[in-house]
């Protein structure tokens, strides 16, 4: 058959996307930025509430929204981005709530992993998988 | 898995059973050749709350043919336990006999030779008898729509969905949530939400833009003295599944800690008893009544399964009531002091030739269909094999429509969407127009033809795949696999995304797929804006009548593993 102009149209209208998964380098990168923000302390769980969908709808624009209370600074890593820096959220002391929420851009299905440095000084950390899907099919 | 016994001991434990949940009973009416209307509605009042439920009725105003599935695989924690039962596991399950009206009612076991002998299910002027039957007896009787309700048939097509919202009024139902109602555009959507003399309810249904919800996501009624909410939940993957420009600025998703929210909100408000009216898909529910506390009870829907008893997660019921109008739920409960104290449920088999239609609502539904009733009853063809769709991997009316796209659009692989809904064609019946659009009626129904390379086809299936198979129930969209037509593929189903689909191959030459060579491809429903190529319908209503007796080959071609 011959590529024309019409199948390229019908083509990308049908099923047409490309999923990354995290590479080890990417993978790497994330354990950077953790070490640098933490500066290599241990990072422990429970306090940080990171709320994401499980399924995007647009990968394009994913609303996260990251809660940990009594935190001083929080820092968002999209994982399997080809830049996994997000964003560091800082809070002062007359802050009302450790709370952010934005909308990141997700290459495809990884994980959305926020670490908060607390006020003593400790850090935790939560993860969530977000997947990137091509979608259709459902029933 | 989950034993029958360890299963009723749960039950009890939840206190009261009503006879096996009132199916056991059936086998023996049939043997007595006394299968009649009384016994079918038979329940003795309880408690002082009765809840009636009918969920993914797609539409189908008049009795159908729906061939239960044979293969319906769980994953993870939910494999072999209801509703990933099927066939002569599910008779053992529920206790049920094989050639009963139940076993033909529930599973796919005989079910040529059982639809012949008992005939037709649903039509929503024999579940107005059951309806106004159950108000008789308890008058203030709530009636819940699960959703999936104004689409799925040649009129509804016609009248943007009109036909099943003048019915279903006449139904009287107390609220209702929804899924395929948004494939008609949100414009219309709340064009008809505004004249429905009920809510149309989804807590996880919110404005993209601001993140604030767009629908009501709950109401309150006094029932028998208690306070009852009701919370609806809408499909949470609307804009994956389905085409989502045509609703934009809507966003869906599980959405748990709203669901929470909701919950206290509405506890906090005083309800004695709350009900999720869902349209999550089974495996979301349990998982949601498992992580969400303080619900009594989920009314499922959206994936078509229909269980005889209820399925008890901690303090929380499950509800299966089927689809397309083959089942109605009857649930009583006994609501004091601010809980649940006990049940007694029946999941009522609606035989179109035992159950007397309501003649006021045969009527309505005539009314509905009478400016279409040449281009319903046209016979296309005929069929010399048993069609139906419903399955984890492959259904003979996909089969026949792949087919019909590889010969009628050239094509060397065809895939057609893993869709539950589209009632089933015994052997040798006749093709009406009616029957091809109750497979295939839908607003995005153009039929692609493209180039797609190896590699390509490999990550849609892997991506399907795991829309299905996720181990985690909310990473499921609750469809089943997409079919496939002139291409042979393996599956274990136990792997992760990206290692489940190997030895793909293209069926006419033998050869293996390769990952670099690009292929031609035909499909339909792809959710993709300005898709182009005839309406699905076309492409299978010229393949029939050039065919005029169309057979389909058993598929031998997708092999399974990991279950």
């Amino acid at each position: 058959m011959e590529f024309t102009r019409r199948g390229a149209i019908a083509l990308s209208a049908g099923f047409a996307a490309v999923l990354m998964l995290p590479s080890k380098m990417a993978k790497a990168a994330v354990d950077d930025k953790i070490a640098e923000f933490t500066g290599g302390a241990s990072v422990g769980s429970g306090g940080i509430t990171l709320t994401t969908p499980e399924i995007a709808e647009n990968g394009n624009t994913v609303p996260i929204e990251v809660d940990a209370p009594g935190a001083v600074e929080i820092m968002v890593l999209a994982s399997g981005n080809p830049t996994p820096g997000v964003a560091t959220f800082k809070f002062g002391p007359l802050a009302g709530a450790q709370r952010a929420s934005t909308r990141i851009r997700l290459a495809g299905t990884q994980d959305v992993v926020a670490v908060a440095k607390m006020g003593d000084g400790s850090f935790v950390q939560a993860s969530n998988t977000v997947k990137v899907t091509i979608g259709g099919c459902g029933g | 898995m989950i034993s029958r016994r360890d299963f009723l001991q749960a039950a009890v434990a939840a206190s009261a059973v009503y006879g096996a949940s009132g199916v056991g009973n059936w086998a023996r009416l049939a043997a007595q050749q006394a299968l009649t209307q009384d016994q079918l509605l038979q329940f003795d009042s309880f408690g002082n709350v009765t809840l009636i439920h009918v969920t993914d009725i797609h539409a189908q105003l008049k009795p159908i043919w729906f061939r239960e599935p044979e293969i319906n695989l769980g994953v993870g924690a939910v494999n072999g336990k209801p509703p990933h039962v099927t066939g002569a596991d599910f008779l053992k399950m529920f206790d049920l006999t094989p050639g009963t009206p139940e076993a033909y009612a529930l599973t796919y076991v005989d079910f040529v030779s059982l639809a012949r002998g008992y005939g037709k299910m649903g039509g929503l002027d024999r579940v107005a008898t059951v309806v106004n039957a159950i108000r008789a007896d308890r008058p203030d009787a709530l009636l819940l729509d699960g959703g999936d309700t104004w689409h799925g048939s040649y009129t509804s097509l016609k009248t943007d969905g009109q036909d099943m919202v003048n019915v279903m009024n006449a139904l009287k139902p107390d609220a209702m949530t929804s899924h395929w109602e948004f494939t008609f555009g949100v414009d219309r959507v709340n064009e008809i939400v505004d004249t429905l003399p009920f809510p149309f309810l989804g807590a996880n249904i919110f404005d993209a833009e601001w993140d604030e919800p767009a629908y009501e996501p709950y109401k309150m009624f006094e029932r028998g003295g208690a306070k009852i909410a009701v919370i609806g939940q809408a499909f949470p993957y609307l804009p994956i599944a389905n085409p989502k420009w045509m609703f934009p600025g809507l966003s869906f998703g599980v959405r748990e800690e709203r669901m929470a929210e909701v919950v206290q909100e509405v506890r906090d408000a005083g309800a004695d008893l709350v009900v999720v009216l869902s349209h999550n898909g089974f495996d979301v529910d349990r998982k949601m009544a498992a992580q969400v506390p303080g619900i009594d009870v989920i009314l499922t829907g959206h994936t078509h399964d229909a269980l005889p008893e209820p399925v008890l997660v901690g303090e929380t019921m499950l509800i299966a009531s089927g689809s397309n109008g083959k089942f109605v739920t009857r649930l009583d409960l006994d609501v004091r002091d601010g809980r649940m104290m006990g049940f007694r449920h029946k999941l009522i088999p609606i035989f179109s030739d035992v159950i007397e239609p309501d003649a006021d609502m045969t009527a309505l539904i005539d009314a509905q269909r009478a400016p279409y009733t040449a281009e319903l009853d046209e016979v296309l063809g005929t069929t010399d094999s048993l069609l139906y769709r419903r399955g984890n991997f492959n259904g003979t009316w996909d089969d026949l429509i792949c087919n019909a796209l590889i010969e009628e659009r050239e094509a060397d692989i065809a895939l057609s969407p893993g869709f539950r809904w589209g009632p089933s064609l015994l052997p040798g019946a006749p093709i009406t127009r009616e029957d091809l659009f109750n497979a295939t009626s839908m607003s995005y129904p153009n039929a692609y033809r493209s180039e797609m390379t190896g590699e390509t086809l490999h990550i849609i299936l892997e991506d399907v795949a795991d829309n299905l198979f996720n181990p985690d129930p909310y990473y499921q969209q609750g469809g089943d696999m997409v079919r496939v037509g002139g291409m042979g593929y393996h599956i274990d189903v136990s792997k992760p995304q990206g290692s489940r689909i190997t030895n793909m191959t293209l069926l006419k030459t033998g050869e293996p797929i390769d990952p670099a060579k690009t292929y031609v491809v035909s499909g339909w429903a792809s959710v993709n804006e300005g898709t182009e190529g005839p309406p699905i319908w076309q492409v299978v209503e010229d393949y029939i009548t050039r065919k005029g007796t169309v057979s389909v080959d058993p598929n031998k071609s997708v092999q399974v593993s990991g279950a």
